[in-house]
């Protein structure tokens, strides 16, 4: 009698040519139903058939220590920005305290649906692909859901050194009993990912899914009712840390179907402009390792490019304005926060503060603006280690103007609050990116409806963009 | 010699350079992708062993036994002038003289 063994072919190009059959068995979706003729798909088809409406993820999340976050009116650093604008200007600034959230951030919001959905479907572990606070989040759920969990990062440069943050977002996932596979620079972690989904049957707990943002609709509901009860109206405007996308798509949403229509959307980067996100070299220059603009852009002009066939997050359907923040402005409202507020929170999830600070001076003394989240501090995820280890990376800390900052040459704090400034990127411009490929397509009429959508404005004006 | 059963870290070449993906820049493209990984050695070996080890999860996985019993060594950091600086400004802009 002779035995067959088969070994599976790994080399780079046969695993990923596999890419589609091992997201299908590991994400319990099968994407091919959502596609359309032409180049769209029912978006609203693919969020809304999983079996969860809002009461239901409003309860798992309330009995997994999920959400209803503080809602924090900063009333110190609104007078401080209020230094800065003109009379009758500064808009009041709230903080949503989303590191009161089980792992510490709002990425719990997105993981407890993720893990509710693989222990109903039966898997036995789950795997996420995360340097950043969603690693922490699916390890904690999963740890309370009694699932195993995997969480694969991108850690190294090829000289072994780490950033600290992720060294600390390590630490956390391992104190939630999850192993933590650590890799050098490049894409190909997507690769050593499918590998392990394959290896592993466990279920992709992606940051993309449905799942993973529908999550966190339940933060734009919360911040449109607790405003809503505090001042009697939805806020004029809610400022976003954006990277991939999900945060800004979910929290939209959410304010959207609680009926907060006209409540602007503001998508907020870091400035990593000159960064490759690929780049051996490049990967310990930056002090910020997500919320910034190498991920914030590629993702929002072409969503597709996540780990899922089709993401669920689509920033450009809610988007009305994107600024950046420059890190020396992030690292100053940082301290300010601290200093002024008595909250000592993380670097990455003042993004967005930072923005709000130059942003309110822009809206009148009655208006409100909410910073959505906070994410917590600890070891390595603090300013200190991080400007610390910037400077042995031969970076130079400077006072001056942050618009003077070179990302992965200097860090440029503001000489003064008066120098903290958001600066605007046009939001047309990635419409146009995003359009770029289907400048040679054949579109139909419902190719069109599909770009409207997708864009969050009218027929005639894809047509203009295009 | 360490012991079978102790807790270590092993690294591993996943692709070697002309193994990797197409689109890289030239500085990682030249480097091998590796991977590093914890779990518990399955048989008593020496540093820099080739060995097999047993992840918390139960995988098996190989590669160069590099560390033994890994501590965590992120901190809160050197201390950076630059901070004091940033503070007395924040303070100084908000509350003004008073703040001597």
């Amino acid at each position: 009698m002779m035995f067959m063994v088969i070994k599976m072919n790994n080399t780079y190009k046969a695993v990923m040519d596999r890419r589609n059959e091992i997201m299908k068995k590991s994400v319990g979706i099968d994407y091919n139903v959502y596609e359309q003729d032409g180049i769209g798909f029912d978006y609203e088809l693919m969020m809304n058939s999983h079996g969860y409406d809002i009461e239901k993820i409003k309860k798992i999340q309330s009995e997994n220590m999920v959400g209803n976050t503080p809602l924090v009116e900063l009333r110190n650093l609104t007078k401080y920005s209020r230094k800065y604008a003109k009379k009758g200007y500064g808009a009041r600034i709230f903080l949503k305290d989303e590191a009161a959230n089980i792992s510490g951030s709002f990425k719990a919001r997105r993981a407890v649906l993720a893990v509710d959905k693989a222990k109903e479907l039966g898997y036995k572990g789950v795997i996420a692909a995360t340097s950043g606070n969603y690693g922490a989040a699916v390890a904690a759920l999963a740890a309370k859901a009694g699932l195993k969990c995997i969480i694969v990062q991108e850690t190294f440069d090829s000289m072994n050194v780490s950033q600290p943050e992720i060294a600390e977002k390590a630490r956390k996932c391992e104190a939630f009993g999850a192993e933590v596979i650590q890799l050098s620079v490049g894409p190909e972690l997507f690769y050593t990912f499918l590998k392990l989904l394959e290896e592993t049957d466990y279920f992709n707990a992606s940051l993309y899914s449905p799942y993973g943002i529908m999550g966190i609709e339940t933060l734009g509901r919360e911040i449109a009712n607790e405003i809503n009860e505090k001042v009697g109206k939805f806020p004029e405007a809610v400022v976003v840390t954006n990277a991939g996308g999900g945060n800004l798509t979910g929290t939209a949403r959410g304010l959207k179907n609680y009926g907060a229509t006209e409540t602007k959307i503001i998508a907020a980067s870091v400035n990593l402009y000159g960064l490759h996100m690929a780049s051996d070299i490049d990967f310990n220059k930056k002090s910020f390792t997500t919320g910034h603009t190498g991920f914030g852009i590629p993702f929002a002009t072409y969503p597709d490019r996540s780990d899922v066939p089709r993401s669920a997050a689509r920033p450009l359907r809610y988007m009305d304005r994107y600024v950046m923040v420059n890190q020396g402005s992030v690292f100053f409202m940082t301290q300010a926060l601290a200093l002024l507020e008595g909250m000592e929170r993380g670097p990455a999830g003042n993004i967005s503060l930072a923005a709000a600070f130059s942003l309110a001076q822009e809206m009148k003394e009655d208006e409100i603006i909410v910073v959505q989240e906070t994410e917590y501090t600890g070891a390595g995820k603090h300013l200190q280690p991080q400007i610390a280890f910037a400077k042995r990376n031969k970076i130079k800390i400077k006072f001056g103007n942050p618009l003077d900052e070179k990302p992965g040459k200097t860090i440029v704090f503001p000489k003064d609050g008066s120098f903290l400034k958001h600066q605007e990127i046009s939001v047309d411009g990635l419409r146009k990116t995003y359009l770029k490929r289907f400048i040679d397509f054949n579109l139909s009429n419902k190719d069109f409806q599909f770009l409207s959508e997708e864009l969050g404005i009218s027929i005639e004006k894809v047509k203009e963009l295009i | 010699m360490i012991d079978k059963g102790i807790y270590v870290r092993i690294r591993k070449t996943i692709l070697k350079p002309n193994e990797r993906s197409e689109n890289l820049p030239k500085e990682t493209k030249q480097v091998p992708y590796k991977m590093w990984v914890k779990g518990y050695l399955q048989k008593e070996a020496d540093l820099f062993d080739l060995v097999i080890i047993k992840t918390v999860t139960g995988r098996i996985e190989s590669g160069i036994l590099k560390e033994v019993e890994p501590p965590y060594k992120h901190s809160y950091g050197d201390f950076v002038p630059e901070l004091s600086k940033l503070t007395e400004i924040i303070l100084n802009d908000v509350y003004g003289d008073k703040n001597e």
